[in-house]
């Protein structure tokens, strides 16, 4: 995985370099009027409250679009792979185990936020289920009705005050923003140091794959699949909206 | 990341704000427990948990996405290059059994919500499950309708049947049908009864049974309802974004107090939201726009017509489309019906004044047909925010017997609710053959 991330980097470089290396503008053309004209129909000074500030749009769509290509040929047949080899209770094992982690991560990050409830509530959970749920494989926590707080790195900086920053659509990870994507290096390096105590390298890398594909497999999201045109500002917004208040949460 | 169903969440929650302000409806009628007689909060909220009949999970049934090249000459416009093939979904039974198409209502996917729970009851109930998106999906514009241009009773029918008769030849030699039944909710009814009357002439699915959940009578009506719904935004339209960014914070709020969005969110959403129903009623008009925006922009880019997008003006995928965006998010449905499908239609039909060409888009233009066809059957609400005052008579009048008119529901609140459900299995199950 160490490898990765220098990987991920230069792939967002070489994408930003292409969004903005690409085609010269074209000399302008004269097109009719549309029968409802903007500066007929919108207000002057009308605000769009479902915009976002999304200054890198040429290259958030550029990954959106590679990211619909890597899950085509690479993440979504691994799902299905992944579904047809497993039997389903292993597999729920698997996704809790890895849930267990992401609790470790929401305690760090509860502390981090001087949240006792987020910290005792996270903490209470990895306790239980790696001990009573068999290293995290069943989720005794979530039967006994104990809450799970969701809280990571970028959530944290947003406690403290750091805005969002600009949008950014992240490769494989997809939506984010600069402030988020920056926090999931303390988030990653976190668990990396975890499952370093716990773990040997090769089944270290393992994991990373098996979380990957536990992830794709938990996430309903298909992109492009709506067929709207404004999807990609849809999803724009309401992964905005959703981090503001998870960040107030 | 479940971002896709936050999404979910938020759209149905701004649907929910969508319905209040007509007042509640008519007197106390015994024997129905469906509880919200509100009809706009039936309309936003559905039936509360616990009050669905018990049915297998999407999993269990095996409800799968299929893909279908209705047209493979059509060459798309590069802004909408993903659309080339129509996505439908299936449940099939391993065992010879009776077929059910299910169509979508207005803007609404083969997968939504509606859908999927008609067809984990119906699975459930033995049949085999052929879910449609409504032609005014996004998906359904660009891979399978003729025109491009959706609203058309005759001819929305006409590609939905083609449509039906390419997925029944792929699973023709697969399964075993022993009859074709056919309902739909919403707007998916209105195409339902179309369809109906198409396949007496055509045959290809002699349908057994067809249910009618919730139609509008006149399309444009009830268009014109939804529109005007948006005139209840506090301080009139020109308040929208300060209307809207205040729906933001209060379903935000909500969201904030509770421990997932799973189950009975939004029940108690509006429960703790304590709308006003004008305010109701602007969110249910808010999120009618929100999909018709979508719909209408699909369409202007298909043909390039020129009603927001310049004509001749090429968009290519990574194209910024705010301004389209915030234009279309002040227009109405019936702006579209005026400015685009009346003069995009206009030459096919000549002589046809534009208000009888858009009044003929309703059930009375085949009123002859239902009135004398015994297969169909009508399940619709007294109180259902989509009619005109009296529209629902139409119902009583020309199917008789044949209309079951519960006394509250909103529009489709009460479509997954015990009772209703039984009522939609037990019009496809009486009397089928073995």
């Amino acid at each position: 995985m160490n490898a990765v991330m220098p990987r991920l980097i230069s792939l967002v470089a070489i994408l930003f370099l292409a969004a903005c290396g690409s085609t010269p503008p074209a000399e302008p053309e004269v097109y009719p009027e549309p029968v409802f004209e903007a500066k007929r129909i919108v207000p002057a000074g009308a605000i769009d409250v479902t915009s976002v500030y999304d200054p890198w749009e040429p290259m958030n769509k550029r990954i959106y679009n590679f990211n619909y290509h890597f899950d085509q040929w690479i993440f979504l047949p691994a799902v299905r792979g992944w579904r047809a080899v497993v039997p389903s209770p292993a597999r729920t094992g698997v996704h809790n185990f890895f849930e267990n982690f992401r609790d470790v991560r929401s305690a760090a990050n509860g502390m981090l936020q001087a949240s006792p409830t987020k910290f005792f509530q996270s903490i209470g959970r990895v306790l239980v289920n790696s001990t009573i749920g068999l290293f995290g494989t069943i989720d005794v926590a979530t039967s006994m009705g104990m809450p799970k707080p969701d809280e990571d790195f970028g959530q944290t900086l947003g406690h403290w005050g750091v805005g969002s920053g600009p949008y950014l659509v992240l490769p494989l990870l997809g939506p984010s923003n600069l402030r988020d994507g920056v926090g999931e290096l303390p988030d990653f390096a976190l668990q990396n140091y975890i499952q370093g105590d716990l773990l040997a390298k090769p089944v270290r890398a393992t994991a990373f794959l098996f979380d990957s594909i536990d992830t794709r497999a938990h996430t309903s999201f298909r992109y492009y699949e709506t067929g709207s045109a404004f999807e990609y500002q849809t999803v724009r917004w309401l992964y905005t909206t959703k981090r503001e208040l998870d960040v107030e949460k | 990341m479940n971002n896709n169903n936050f999404a979910q969440r938020v759209v149905a929650g701004l649907s929910f704000l969508l319905l209040a302000s007509f007042a509640s409806a008519t007197a106390t009628v015994e024997n129905y427990g469906y509880p919200l007689t509100d009809r706009f909060a039936a309309t936003v909220v559905g039936t509360p948990e616990g009050l669905e009949p018990k049915m297998p999970s999407v999993q269990q049934i095996k409800f799968k996405k299929q893909w279908l090249n209705v047209f493979p000459e059509r060459h798309l416009p590069d802004l909408l290059w993903y659309g080339q093939e129509m996505i439908y979904s299936v449940a099939l039974q391993d065992h010879p059994a009776p077929l059910i198409f299910l169509i979508a209502g207005t803007g609404a996917a083969h997968n939504g919500a509606k859908n999927v729970n008609m067809a984990r009851a119906f699975y459930q109930a033995g049949f085999h499950i052929v879910s449609i998106s409504s032609p005014t999906y996004p998906n359904f514009v660009t891979s399978a309708s003729s025109t491009g241009v959706v609203g058309h009773g005759q001819r929305d029918a006409e590609d939905l049947y083609r449509v039906m008769e390419m997925i029944w030849a792929k699973l023709d030699d697969k399964i075993d049908a022993t009859s074709f039944n056919l309902t739909g909710y919403s707007l998916g009814a209105f195409n339902a009864a179309y369809l109906a009357k198409l396949d007496e002439g055509r045959k290809s699915f002699n349908f057994r049974k067809v249910l009618l959940i919730n139609p509008p009578v006149s399309l444009y009506n009830s268009v014109s309802l939804l529109d005007r719904m948006t005139q209840n935004i506090p301080g009139g339209e020109d308040n929208f974004d300060q209307f809207f960014d205040q729906l933001v914070t209060a379903f935000g709020k909500v969201y904030k107090e509770e421990d997932s969005i799973g189950g009975d969110f939004l029940y108690s959403a509006y429960k703790e939201m304590n709308l006003k129903n004008e305010e109701l009623a602007a969110l249910i008009g808010v999120s009618f726009r929100m999909s018709s925006t979508s719909l209408v922009f699909t369409s202007d880019v298909m043909t390039d017509f020129g009603y927001v997008k310049p004509k001749g003006l090429v968009l290519d995928r990574y194209a910024n489309l705010t301004v389209y965006n915030e234009v279309l998010q002040r227009l109405g449905f019936t702006d579209y019906y005026h400015n685009f499908f009346y003069p995009y239609y206009e030459q096919d039909y000549p002589g046809v004044s534009r208000d009888d060409f858009i009044a003929a888009v309703s059930l009375t233009e085949i009123e002859g047909y239902l009135r004398g066809s015994e297969k169909i059957t009508v399940m619709h609400n007294q109180d259902d925010i989509i009619l005109e005052p009296g529209e629902i008579d139409f119902f009583n009048e020309v199917f008789g017997d044949r209309a079951t008119i519960y006394p509250y529901g909103g529009h489709c609140g009460n479509i997954n609710y015990t009772e209703n459900v039984a009522h939609m299995l037990a019009t496809f199950t009486e009397g089928a053959p073995q």
